[in-house]
């Protein structure tokens, strides 16, 4: 075992510890903006763990994406709702057998299915660690773009049709909008705004004159 | 087990680390600086001169006075938060310069994936203003977050945008291969085929770092002083050190991707590039930066804060259709192979 074995399974680890753990605190904790961000914490180790399987492209694109946007803005809307989930969260122990009943049904599913005999270096070969120059990103592009044409052409169309469904589902109708136009707003001449008035300059008597004057 | 090559690579490692560590501090530090005497300048004042010749000990003597004031925790704060947060936005400032090339193979990783490197870092700094205003239960706080996080949102999407264009133009992600891509003299970098990204992108890093005009976050007028009004202290300074980290990486990062890195820029100038062969290539690289990085005090001593509505503007309706048109004209010239830069 080299140093290199060590230091990767030392990651490996913690890595993972860090993803079980925090996996459990985004359902454990009271407060929802530390649940999210315990969920972003779970992505950067997951991220981490993509990088020990030279998957260098998934792993940034998944903090770039996940981390970096969409995450943000999920907390953004957490941080600015003002939602208390103590006292929703107290009623929740009488799920409990229901939930473990759920719960062992989902484990003897993945059990059968992911099972560790269906794995191992019997079944497969030892994965090869890629040479240097190896690019993931080449590699993974030349693939989307050639054998998977059609399906991401089609998955980027469904994404870019949901992205206008939900602004024209958001957008006020037209008569409530108020719009800003800026190439209107800039091109105001004073003219627009202010109105100059003259008028005659007033002889104003101070009081105190006026009374001298009577006199 | 562990051999002695192993551990002299681990030192090698840990060298060149420190190697890169204590320049860039030492450029935060004298950024401050440079930023007081260069805006003092520009608005007819003198700016710190006492300390030592010239004022060049007045970045020491801000360190110093950080590091022995009171670390101070707000009572309804959240705790933990509150401390990680500085941590949070300091350690993405930093870790990024493991994949920049200083010159030809100075680089700590060769990443083949450089560029998204840098782009997955610099999105995670935003955490931590965003976790610092959250946990500093205070409302200037969260609202200084809150404006941060909106901003990088918006601005991450078209300076993502311009990389692309950089990276359809270089034909790869490492940064290396980006400036090597580039040579050939002035007329071969890359500002001239993607002047729009450079522009879209320069813009966009200044609103990604949180400078004037773009400060909404921190907005003295407004908000005190945004996402780190309850900071005091080292977490202060941590705050400010990742700021500054930041503007001189987005300074390097243009001059690697648009003009050429520490490429000369007398190349291919018969007379001038013998003459100038003896500089080596981090003197060019930091020249290039240290532009960028004037510009930025420049662009903070003279153009007045945007309104909120008009960032989000600039970024959604201006900035992100530039790069969509300019990626596809960027297609165009890489597949024609126009010379001087795609043949």
């Amino acid at each position: 075992m080299t140093i290199n074995m060590i230091l990767e399974q030392i990651v490996f680890y913690a890595a993972a510890v860090t993803i079980v753990f925090a996996g459990i605190m985004v359902i454990g904790s009271r407060n929802p903006v530390r649940g999210a961000l315990f969920l972003v914490l779970a992505f950067v180790a997951s991220a981490i763990l993509w990088i020990l399987l030279e998957a260098e492209f998934l792993a940034l694109a998944l903090i770039f994406v996940y981390v970096g946007a969409v995450m943000t803005l999920f907390l953004f809307v957490v941080m600015m709702l003002d939602i208390n989930l103590e006292p929703m969260k107290t009623r929740f122990v009488r799920y409990l057998p229901l939930g473990l009943l759920v719960m062992a049904l989902v484990l003897v599913l993945v059990i059968f299915a992911v099972a560790p005999q269906h794995f191992g270096t019997a079944k497969y070969a030892v994965p090869q660690h890629a040479s240097a120059s190896y690019s993931n990103v080449k590699e993974l592009g030349s693939v989307l773009y050639t054998t998977y044409m059609y399906p991401f052409e089609l998955a980027s169309v469904l994404l870019l049709v949901a992205i206008i469904a939900a602004i024209s589902l958001a957008l006020p109708s037209s008569r409530k909008r108020r719009l800003q136009r800026p190439g209107e707003q800039v091109q105001v001449k004073r003219e627009d705004r202010l109105r100059m008035v003259k008028m005659q300059a007033e002889k104003k008597i101070l009081p105190s004159r006026k009374w001298l004057k009577k006199r | 087990m562990i051999t002695v090559n192993d551990l002299i690579s681990f030192g090698w490692i840990l060298l060149k680390i420190i190697i890169i560590l204590i320049p860039l501090v030492l450029a935060v530090a004298y950024l401050t600086l440079a930023e007081r005497r260069v805006i003092g300048f520009i608005q007819c004042r003198i700016g710190p001169n006492r300390v030592g010749l010239r004022g060049v000990g007045q970045p020491i003597a801000d360190a110093l006075k950080l590091l022995f004031k009171e670390l101070i925790v707000p009572t309804p704060s959240n705790r933990y938060l509150f401390i990680i947060a500085p941590i949070v936005s300091f350690a993405p400032a930093i870790a990024v310069w493991s994949v920049i090339p200083f010159d030809k193979g100075w680089v700590l990783a060769n990443v083949n994936a450089g560029l998204l490197f840098v782009l997955a870092m610099t999105s995670i700094g935003v955490y931590g203003m965003l976790i610092a205003g959250w946990a500093s239960n205070s409302k200037y706080s969260f609202f200084g977050a809150l404006r941060a996080t909106a901003q990088t949102v918006s601005y991450e999407i078209a300076m993502g945008f311009a990389l692309v264009g950089v990276l359809l133009a270089a034909n790869s992600m490492n940064l290396q291969q980006i400036v090597l891509r580039q040579q050939g003299g002035i007329w071969h970098w890359f500002w001239i085929p993607l002047l729009p990204l450079f522009v879209v992108y320069w813009i966009s890093g200044v609103a990604e770092t949180n400078r004037a005009p773009f400060d909404v976050a921190e907005g003295e007028s407004e908000i005190v002083a945004g996402f780190h009004v309850e900071y005091s202290g080292i977490f202060f300074a941590l705050f400010f050190l990742a700021e500054y980290a930041n503007m001189i990486l987005i300074s390097v990062l243009a001059s690697l991707m648009f003009l050429g890195g520490w490429l000369s820029p007398f190349q291919g100038i018969p007379g001038l590039e013998t003459f100038f062969a003896w500089v080596p290539g981090i003197i060019w690289l930091g020249l290039k930066a240290s532009f960028f990085i004037l510009l930025y005090l420049w662009m903070r001593a003279t153009f007045p804060r945007y309104r909120y509505d008009q960032i989000m503007r600039l970024g959604w309706k201006i900035l992100i259709p530039i790069t969509l048109i300019w990626i596809v004209v960027t297609g165009f010239l890489v597949e024609l192979h126009i010379p001087p830069w795609f043949n």
